[in-house]
């Protein structure tokens, strides 16, 4: 288990390099910082000065270097538009993202993992039917478009939550079930195929013989093993989730890191955009890492074979 | 109780592989569904200068947010209603079919290049080509997609092309992990050895008898990836950064409406649909080929 974690995490380290110079270079390549720095109408001296200020006329290696050492020591520079230090506007704004995916997860698990335990239990039966129907719909809705519709009937016509905003807690009502929904059946599909192969075992066979009871056998038998890979993609789909909070917290003004990441890119505010950007990245290979070993340590197998 | 005699005897005899294809395709309702929805829009698309009624850019402040013919204060002069520049709303989403059609399809070629290569690479040379493309595999699944789609196109400016680029150039992940895994399971066979055994040389046993065999397998991820190029499309122009007015996308269409959606609920209705109704058939049309392609069927 040592070697296995040891050699995942290696290359977790290495993938985040590459990603944090990716995302440095990405986005200082795709536009000229020192005349977005200068406004409009500025003078090509204002502009010669902003880049010997800032720094920005040196290799970009160098500039790569100094940034990647500032932000590893929790320096993310200032904010061009917020005029604000970018580390404490990202701290502040963290904690309502990491809810809304926290409670989207939630939400998603909570309808995905009955859904799909039944839908194997009964395939072809209505509920199946239903689970593939949630899908199909889910795939085909573009997300602002649900979102909005949403607003309309609850926010609205119904009055029962506020159309936009982040000030209390029915706020994240609707941002939670929209971007849950569309999480929720992939997972569904992963929770059915994996119950129908593991309720078709032997070992499941075995504990029916021995006269376990069939909610012991679905649950404690089956569940255990069928939830291996939904594991894996619950972590993968938290990292969907701080990207897809982009366009969710848009929607609705709801005051977090996908919101502040929009409002940086619209108005060319390069340090916090690039701090998000490299943020997210690092999450996704934390979530991933802790992934992979999550499932090693459920499923022993994983670990045997890639450690030897 | 089944009734035995309505359930098809296919002659197994004398039909041949082709023929039986073909009947598991007209048996597949989603795909005859899909396909035929899709054939529509495209059809639309092509001859959206023919059939639609007006000019999509044509504006008329006097002729301003007038609602569907099926509303009570409706007119047949617009069939949709117009918008709250007073264009035609039949007319604007005819031509924005031609848009969502044409991001879908560059979006899957571009992406469908650079991703079936790496994979191919991977898959047959496997090793150290293996380990770089799998690392750049994971590389590029960590860029949050939305967000530098989102920040280059905000610094390179939107427009149509810029949006198709950038999409093409992100979302070749999905191409290359299939591919690859395909390509090992491929590259084992008898046939690739018998190939390699009489003397091909190694492009040519790629192009020749590995890529023929993944074809089932590109196609439905190729339909996958052109329906999430096209929801992604939508999703940027909806927050303003990706094609620019006066262009009739689908997303723009419903982010000029978001003012006026309390009250003119059916101009983000609209546009939303169609949205939905496009992204529904491409879906189907790759389901569909998944399943008549794996004679095992939906697993």
């Amino acid at each position: 288990m040592l070697i296995y974690a040891l050699k995942r995490l290696g290359l977790a380290v290495l993938v985040a390099v590459v990603v944090s110079a990716l995302a440095f270079l990405l986005l200082r390549a795709s536009g000229d910082v020192a005349i977005a720095l200068a406004g409009e109408g500025a003078r090509s001296e204002d502009i010669e000065n902003i880049r010997r200020i800032f720094g920005l006329d040196r290799p970009l290696i160098v500039q790569y270097l100094e940034w990647a050492a500032k932000m590893a020591r929790g320096d993310f520079g200032t904010s061009l538009f917020f005029k604000t230090d970018v580390h404490a506007l990202v701290l502040e704004k963290l904690p309502t993202t990491a809810l809304l995916a926290l409670f989207s997860l939630i939400f998603a698990l909570a309808v995905s993992l009955p859904l799909g335990i039944l839908a194997a239990l009964y395939p072809n039966s209505w509920i199946d039917r239903l689970c593939l129907a949630l899908a199909v719909i889910g795939q085909a809705l573009p997300s602002f478009f649900f979102a909005l519709i949403l607003m309309i009937v609850f926010a609205v016509m119904l009055r029962l939550l506020p159309v936009s905003g982040s000030d209390s807690w029915a706020h994240f009502v609707l941002p939670t079930v929209v971007l849950g929904y569309y999480i929720a059946p992939a997972i569904m599909r992963l929770v059915r195929a994996g119950m129908i192969e593991v309720l078709a075992s032997d070992y499941v066979r075995t504990a029916r013989a021995k006269g376990l009871s069939s909610t012991s056998v679905v649950l404690k038998h089956a569940l255990r093993n069928a939830l291996v890979p939904v594991v894996a993609l619950s972590a993968v789909q938290l990292g969907f989730l701080l990207g897809g909070s982009v366009v969710i917290e848009t929607v609705f003004a709801l005051d977090g890191l996908g919101y502040l990441a929009f409002q940086s890119i619209t108005h060319k505010d390069l340090p916090v955009t690039q701090a998000i950007v490299t943020l997210l990245s690092l999450l996704y290979v934390g979530l991933t890492l802790a992934a992979d070993l999550a499932n090693a340590w459920l499923d022993p197998r994983i670990r045997v074979g890639s450690g030897s | 109780m089944t009734d035995v005699a309505a359930i098809p005897v296919l002659d197994l005899t004398t039909a041949s592989s082709g023929t039986l294809l073909r009947r598991r395709i007209m048996a597949h309702r989603g795909l005859l569904i899909g396909t035929g929805l899709l054939t529509l829009i495209v059809m639309v698309a092509l001859l959206a200068p023919l059939i639609a009624p007006h000019d999509p850019y044509a504006q008329d402040l006097s002729r301003r947010m007038i609602p569907p013919i099926w509303y009570e204060k409706g007119s047949w002069a617009h069939l949709l209603g117009t918008d709250n520049l007073g264009r035609d709303y039949l007319s604007r989403v005819l031509y924005g079919s031609q848009i969502s059609l044409l991001i879908g399809a560059a979006v899957m070629v571009i992406s469908g290049l650079i991703g079936t290569v790496l994979g191919l690479a991977a898959g047959f040379f496997g090793g150290r080509v293996d380990m770089i493309v799998t690392f750049v595999i994971t590389v590029r699944l960590a860029l949050p997609l939305i967000l530098v789609a989102l920040a280059v196109v905000a610094t390179v400016g939107g427009s149509l092309w810029v949006v198709i680029l950038v999409l093409g150039l992100l979302k070749w992940d999905r191409f290359a992990v299939v591919m690859r895994a395909a390509t090992q399971q491929v590259r084992v066979l008898d046939y690739v050895a018998a190939a390699e055994a009489a003397g091909a040389s190694t492009l040519r046993v790629i192009v020749g008898e590995v890529l023929p065999n993944l074809l089932p397998q590109l196609v439905v991820v190729a339909t996958v990836e052109a329906a999430s190029a096209i929801l992604l499309e939508a999703a940027l122009s909806f927050l303003g950064l990706g094609v620019q007015p006066p262009l009739p996308s689908w997303g723009l269409m419903i982010a000029e409406a978001k003012t006026y959606m309390f009250f003119s609920f059916w101009l983000i209705a609209i546009p939303g649909t169609a949205l939905a109704v496009l992204v529904f058939a491409v879906n189907m049309v790759g389901d569909g080929i998944r399943d008549v392609s794996a004679p095992g069927g939906r697993g």
